[in-house]
This record gives structure tokens, sequence and C-alpha cells, in this order.
């Protein structure tokens, strides 16, 4: 009897150890934290795959108001400031696009009910490139560039 | 890593804005090592949750492609002095840390 129990109780462990040993070496953590990070997206190569992946449409219509608030030149491309408004009504959505990026699409926030369509970030910018903004509303997808002029890019060395 | 993100909200005219900056490498995962030149682990955040009186306000998804140390700013409407807001990051290795303020 005691025998029995102490088999039961070695098998349990071995069964908690093993499921241990998976989340440690992330195995189940990140897919089941990142379930809505779009990795399709963002691991593109060119801007309208990503789009595509993200919002479904490959560009947006040039309108919605769109306020990019970058510098005209970045003297390090690690680290350059971004700003996106927009004044268009019922924004779900705003996307940073570095066009000149291996890997282009930068960020995308999702606007909660309460949000305002205005975010500010930093991003890396491999070379001269534009800086585009991506507004997506209940209906419509806007798009806005802005051309920053890189002299050191942010990617690798 | 507690105590790493540097957060404040300010609520004026109707409308709170807030400013967060973390401490992140933010490695791409294509960059090399110059003295070893083997490609350094891509590690950063994917997840920006934002709360306000936990509601979610905002959320950010990010790649390698945002700055080290990554500053992010957001406004929303409402917000009164003293309600709290909570900012949480996830990133691609399942580490995550949580900063609150209230907002003034």
């Amino acid at each position: 009897m005691i025998d029995a129990k102490r088999r039961i109780l070695l098998k349990g462990s071995l069964a908690v150890g093993a499921v241990g040993v998976a989340v440690g070496a992330g195995l189940l953590t990140p897919r089941a934290v990142l379930a809505a990070w779009p990795e399709a997206a963002f691991k593109a190569r060119d801007v309208k795959t990503g789009l595509k992946e993200l919002l479904g449409v490959e560009g947006g219509e040039p309108g919605g108001d769109i306020t990019i608030k970058a510098p005209d030149i970045a003297e390090n491309g690690a680290v350059v400031p971004v700003s996106v408004d927009s004044t268009a009504t019922g924004v779900k959505s705003i996307t940073i696009i570095a066009e000149g990026n291996d890997t282009p699409i930068i960020a995308s926030f999702n606007l909660g009910e309460d949000a305002l369509p205005s975010v500010s970030t930093r991003i890396k910018m491999a070379k001269t490139a534009n800086v585009q903004a991506v507004v997506q509303t209940a209906d419509k997808v806007y798009t806005a560039t802005k051309e920053v002029k890189v002299t050191i890019g942010g990617c690798g060395g | 890593m507690a105590g790493n993100i540097k957060i404040r909200a300010k609520a004026e005219g109707g409308e709170t804005s807030v400013k967060a900056l973390m401490t992140h490498p933010m490695e791409t995962g294509l960059r090399k090592d110059k003295k070893t030149g083997e490609l350094v682990p891509a590690h950063y955040i994917t997840e920006v949750t934002c709360k306000w009186k936990d509601k979610v306000v905002l959320t950010a998804l990010w790649s390698g492609g945002v700055s080290q140390n990554p500053y992010l700013a957001y406004k929303f409407k409402g917000g009164q002095a003293g309600d709290p807001v909570e900012l949480t990051w996830v990133d691609n290795k399942g580490e995550t840390e949580t900063a609150t303020d209230k907002i003034t």
C-alpha cells in the first residue's frame, strides 16, 4: 500500500517536471503569450507583404489627416523618434513602417475605445528612407510618408 | 528586472497623456557581435499593454525595429488625477515586466 502510493507520487512529480522543463525551455510560454503577435507581418521583407499580413490590404490611400513627426536628418539611425497623429475618427490601429529596413514593419498600435490617435516611439532605420504611417479606421486604410535622411544606419554594424 | 520602467501620466483638458521608458536590449537577431562575428540572438519586446483603471487603452505590437530602451507615448480621452495607469511588456523570451503610476 505504502509502496503503491510512493509509485504514484513519483510518477506525478515526473510529469510535473516534464512540463516545467518545457516551460523553462520556452517551448510553451511564448506561443501562448504571443498568440496575437503578427509574426508573418513583422518578418515580411517588403511593405506590401507586411501590410497584407497585418491589415489585409497591400497599401492605404492618401488621407486621414495624418501627421508624422520625425527628424529630416537623423544622425543616428538606431534611435529615430517618430510620432504619428491623425484626426480621422474611429481609428483602430496605427502602424509605423521604415521602408528601407530589411523587415520594414516596425510597430503596430491597436487602439482601445478610449485611446486617441496619437502615438510616439523611437525606431531603428537602416538607411535613408521614407517612414510610412498607416492608419486603419473602421472601413478605410490611410497612409502618409515622410523622408528621413540617415547618416549612420541603425541595424547591425 | 524590477523597476526598469519609467512611466508618467498627466491629465490636461480632458485628455491624459502617458509617457513611458522601458529598459530592454531590443536585439533584432540580425546583428553580428563585432568580436566573435556571431549573430546576437533575438531578444526584443513583442507586446506592450497599456491600461487605465484595468481597461486596455492601447496594445503595441513591436518587432526588433523599435530602438533599444524603448520609448512609448500615447494619449487617451478622460482620466482624472489619482486614476491608476498600468503598462506591461512581454518579450520574445516570455519575460515580462509591469509598472504602474497614478495620473497627475
